[in-house]
């Protein structure tokens, strides 16, 4: 069946090849014409189109390597000066190139589910059928199929524990795409606690200073370390110009579509704030850029004081903090330290998505991708899965903003949470109760009343943005009310889970620990030293 | 009673319904992205011209005047040719489409009026009468596939919602509904929804009405009223009195005759001013003068054409007269069978084999009309797997010329792919050593099915069959699509493909008698009541 779900999947992407693109079709075929036409020393200083070359070395050698297949489609797509070029061998070679790309993603996956003893299809069909990646990558066009393959095989590696392993795929992950550095404190508290010190103490209090393992480190330091070099050595002389093309300040705190995370809710806010200041007779100095104008600008708040970068760092490393001391802790016990560590670098990956500057709503896939592996490996994961996949994939939306994509997009999900909705639940509803307790109508499995009636309030939302909206006469007067009103409502969604999953996570126990599933995770657990 | 002994209490499957059957929309919605039959090619575009034409005309003229040649409305512009159900239907959408978007059915002005919002409203009419008509019409069925009957196996392929979806991802009506525009669901969907009420509910006066609403949408359906006809008739003989057989009869008969008669009569009401309207009416539906066949189609009469050019022999009467006694020839066999060896479980095979009769040697004959025989074959897959997916497979392949003509030919690779895929997954539920090239094995198929043996040696030659078949299949479409065909041959693939596939249909007409014919005789029991 594995062979059979990866080529449904497959297909459905084949399907979407002659759908819209966005800009960052052009973005990749403008890197695809600078690497393969200059040398190396220029790759981070060209600047013929606005799209320049701003993700680290790897990506740009793969691109690099992509562009010598390209030459076999059509040559002209590589040359420099010509901008926004969309032939059709084009644009198939791009898609292409994704799908193929994405064959690491599905053995990624397989690996990750294989360390499953109950639920082991599910988990391995959650991932492939990921709606975020299909939309993101094959409608919108990027390559996170393969940066979120390198991250499942990461996973899975540390899991085994296979530590250099999990290491080195992680490297080459940071150096593929620097948006990952948000998740590396989570690998280096890991690593640290459970490959350098070689004693697991059982309290997990306790840190047994006397076990560290200084060849351990050392043996750490040497992989990464080559992988790094390996990518940015022959840039050796460029780095300052690297880093100035990789960490742009220049842009604005939200992105033009606010990422649902507190950022939106915080500009949501100041904009309430400033109408009902207005109408109560204060004066307040009028702001030049409207937030979604669109184009990226710099914004300052009305009424609220102004964000800087400093702020969301400093509030983003606050945040992870005691969720790293607990990891520390947790991961003294060998047993279900793999656990803890997937679950650590989901709240990671949440604070930074939450609290971070300039975050695209992209990011999210951070969150839910190791969410579905976790999926099946306890119930409050279960149903923090089910909640964070609809909401995240639902934030998405805006991204495939043409309209016949509308019914697509809507499908996508759909499916997807009605695979998750019809399976995920009855891993932990025992059989008996299935039959006894009555279910209610329409009554979702597995969540509260509550969370049920927000999640058919997307839906409400839905119809709104695309039917009402425009019913009522509202996309001449407030043509960014839909926007705004997805991403603050996703938002509240996103920042309540992640409230509630870093709440589960500090209180977690290792006496509580759920058995479903963590059987075969056993099994690689004797190879630890 | 308890409800534990209840003969009709039965489980429901319900584990893969849901995601499934959002699956098999998706998968409508990824080939509706793709463009329609006569997409921006003027001066006479395709089907979808022709039924955003019918929205225009109905919305505009008054409803005696929508089958005359008027100066409003002229009829060698895409003269509405189907009968009133497919008007009233239309006339209902030009409404909507005239609130929405007026331009778009202005009359005259609008000819030809083709624009990405509008293509969207197209699909959508079509998606919510496919979602209205058909997949609750299959959901039905298949809900009632898995009560188990007297003696039969459950499999894999009876249980609910794998059966639904499967149906549901039949690539051929996806792909002529979605992709190249028509609206077969619905009348389809009537049919199945009268097929319904046949097999599971029984209520013979409900299954007559629905069906005579499917024959008004679509003619075409006359295909399909044989099969209907025989089978009430000799129902209306069961559970005789020994005393007053003939009231009896004209009892039962009547209820029927009242039934399709008073549907018929509110359907053409608005038409019945004269005889001379409906005469008009029906001109319209059976054009005699436009050929024995169009294109290329996969039936005996254009097979016969490549060898003798059957247009310099006949006229189109004597034709049609040929057409008529063959098709009657044809059918005849599976019609007798029926009546005189009643059994339910024989219906849709007499439908099966009416159906591909007319698809066979009829007059005037489509290559889409193939989705009418494709249904019952799809509704015949819980019970003969193999030999219905290969029939399955080889009716969507027949219209491929169609399908390249229109620029679908992603989608058809794309929905067979899915199609194939979902059917091993089928198999491997139940066989868990089923891989991906499972469908292809006959004896593997026959297994899951049916724990009894068959002779191996006859599944092993039609396992070869089929994979012969299927690469004769791949290599024609590989060809149709990659190959120029030679200057003075222009139509080469599109006749090798109709050639090719008429091969397998007859062939397949001989499997499908010959199933009818080994079914024993069964008498249908009327249904008595426990108290």
């Amino acid at each position: 069946m594995i062979a059979q779900i990866a080529l449904i999947v497959t297909t459905i992407k084949v399907f979407f090849i002659p759908l819209y693109y966005s800009t960052d079709f052009e973005v990749h075929r403008n890197w695809l014409a600078v690497t393969h036409n200059l040398t190396i020393d220029q790759w981070y200083y060209d600047n013929t189109s606005e799209w320049t070359l701003d993700y680290p070395p790897l990506f740009a050698w793969l691109e690099y390597g992509l562009s010598h297949i390209a030459k076999f489609f059509d040559p002209k797509m590589l040359y420099l000066t010509n901008l926004n070029y969309n032939s059709d061998m084009t644009v198939l070679f791009q898609r292409l190139s994704v799908i193929a790309l994405d064959i690491v993603y599905i053995l990624a996956a397989r690996s990750c589910s294989n360390l499953i003893s109950n639920g082991k299809l599910l988990v391995y069909m959650l991932l492939v059928t990921n709606v975020g990646l299909l939309m993101v990558d094959h409608i919108h066009f990027q390559y996170n199929g393969l940066l979120y393959g390198f991250l499942l095989f990461s996973i899975s590696n540390m899991i085994k524990s296979n530590y250099i392993q999990s290491a080195l795929w992680f490297a080459v992950l940071l150096n593929l795409k620097h948006i990952n550095l948000y998740i590396a404190p989570v690998y280096i508290v890991y690593l640290l606690r459970a490959y350098c010190f070689t004693v697991s103490s059982e309290d997990g209090c306790h840190t047994p200073w006397y076990s560290f393992s200084i060849t351990n480190l050392i043996k750490l330091a040497i992989s990464v370390v080559a992988v790094f070099g390996l990518s940015f050595g022959p840039f050796l002389d460029h780095l300052p110009q690297i880093i100035s093309r990789l960490f742009p300040f220049k842009r604005g705190l939200s992105h033009a579509y606010w990422a649902p995370n507190f950022w939106a809710l915080y500009n949501f806010a100041d904009k309430i704030l400033q109408i009902a200041l207005t109408k109560a007779g204060i004066f307040i100095p009028k702001s030049e850029a409207t937030m979604t104008g669109g184009l990226v600008k710099e914004y300052d708040h009305a009424v609220l004081p102004s964000v800087t970068p400093i702020v969301t760092f400093a509030l983003t490393f606050l945040s992870m903090v005691p969720a790293l001391i607990k990891l520390w802790n947790l991961c003294a016990d060998g047993r279900y330290r793999g656990l803890s560590f997937i679950r650590c670098m989901i709240i990671c990956a949440s604070c930074s998505f939450i609290f971070g500057w300039h975050v695209h709503e992209k990011a999210i896939l951070m969150i839910i991708i190791p969410l579905s592996f976790m999926s099946v490996l306890g119930v409050v994961d279960g149903r923090m899965y089910l909640m964070m996949s609809t909401i995240g994939h639902y934030s998405l939306f805006p991204l495939l903003y043409p309209k016949n994509l509308m019914s697509i997009k809507l499908f996508l999900l759909l499916t997807h949470c009605a695979i998750g909705f019809s399976t995920v639940p009855f891993l932990y509803i025992p059989p008996k109760l299935k039959y006894s307790k009555r279910k209610r109508f329409l009554r979702l499995p597995l969540i509260s009343h509550a969370e049920t009636l927000y999640l058919y309030g997307l839906l409400g939302l839905f119809i709104f943005e695309n039917v009402l909206h425009a019913a009522w006469g509202l996309n001449k007067t407030l043509p960014f009310l839909p926007l705004m009103l997805t991403s603050v409502y996703c938002a509240m969604g996103v920042v309540y889970y992640w409230i509630s999953y870093y709440h589960y996570f500090l209180t977690f126990n290792l006496s509580g620990v759920p058995t479903v599933g963590v059987v075969n995770l056993n099994r690689y657990v004797k190879k630890v030293n | 009673m308890t409800r534990r002994s209840d003969p009709d209490r039965f489980n429901v499957t319900k584990d893969a319904l849901v995601p499934g059957v959002f699956f098999a929309l998706l998968v409508r919605w990824c080939v509706a992205a793709y463009p329609y039959s006569g997409y921006k090619k003027p001066p006479m575009y395709g089907d979808y011209e022709a039924q955003r034409h019918w929205q225009e005309i109905t919305v505009h003229t008054p409803i005696v005047q929508w089958y005359y040649n008027t100066t409003q409305n002229d009829l060698q512009y895409w003269g509405l040719d189907y009968p009133p159900l497919t008007a009233y239907h239309s006339f209902l959408m030009g409404l909507v489409a005239e609130w929405w978007d007026p331009e778009s059915v202005r009359l005259f002005a609008s000819r030809g009026y083709e624009s990405d919002s509008h293509k969207l409203f197209m699909r959508w009419t079509v998606f919510l009468s496919d979602v209205y008509f058909f997949v609750t019409g299959v959901l039905c069925l298949c809900i009632d596939l898995e009560r188990v009957r007297f003696r039969e196996a459950k499999t894999v392929f009876k249980r609910t919602d794998l059966s639904t979806v499967l149906m549901l991802l039949y690539p051929g009506i996806i792909l002529i509904d979605h992709g190249h525009f028509q609206y077969n669901c619905v009348s389809l969907g009537l049919f199945l929804w009268a097929t319904f009420f046949i097999v599971a509910i029984e209520n013979d006066v409900l299954a007559t009405i629905i069906f005579c609403l499917a024959l008004n949408y679509k003619q075409m359906e006359l295909y399909h009223a044989l099969p209907f006809f025989v089978y009430l008739l000799r129902k209306c003989f069961i559970g005789m009195p020994p005393k007053g057989k003939f009231i009896y009869f004209i009892g039962n008969f009547n209820k029927l005759a009242v039934a399709v008669l008073s549907t018929f009569i509110i359907v053409w009401y608005p038409f019945g001013g004269s005889v001379h309207n409906i005469v008009q009416v029906l001109h319209r539906l059976f054009p005699l003068k436009r050929g024995v066949f169009e294109d290329k189609v996969s039936n005996v009469w254009c097979f016969v054409n490549v060898f003798i050019k059957l247009k310099s022999y006949y006229t189109n009467e004597t034709m049609a007269q040929m057409c008529l006694s063959m098709t009657a020839v044809a059918s005849l066999p599976s019609c007798a069978d029926m009546f005189f060896r009643i059994n339910k479980k024989k219906f849709i095979l007499c439908l099966i084999n009416v159906s591909l009769a007319f698809f066979l040697f009829s007059f005037q004959v489509h290559e889409k009309t193939i989705l009418l025989v494709a249904i019952p074959v799809a509704l015949q897959l819980p019970d003969d797997p193999f030999m219905c997916f290969w029939f399955l497979l080889v009716s969507s392949f027949s219209m491929l010329p169609l399908l390249i003509k229109d620029g679908l030919i992603i989608p058809f690779v794309g929905t067979n792919l899915i199609y194939i895929c979902f059917f091993t997954i089928c198999m491997h539920l139940a066989r868990v050593n089923a891989g991906i090239f499972s469908f292809m094995n006959a004896s593997m198929v026959a297994r899951i099915v049916q724990e009894k043996k068959e002779s191996s040696v006859l599944l092993k030659l039609l396992s070869t069959a089929f994979f012969f078949s299927l690469l004769g299949m791949f290599w024609l479409t590989i060809g149709s699509v990659f190959v120029k065909p030679p200057p003075q041959y222009p139509d080469l693939f599109p006749l090798l493909v109709s050639m090719y596939s008429c091969c397998h249909f007859v062939l397949f007409f001989i499997y499908f008698n010959y199933q009818q014919l080994s079914i024993p005789f069964y008498l249908p029991m009327p249904k008595v009541k426990l108290n």
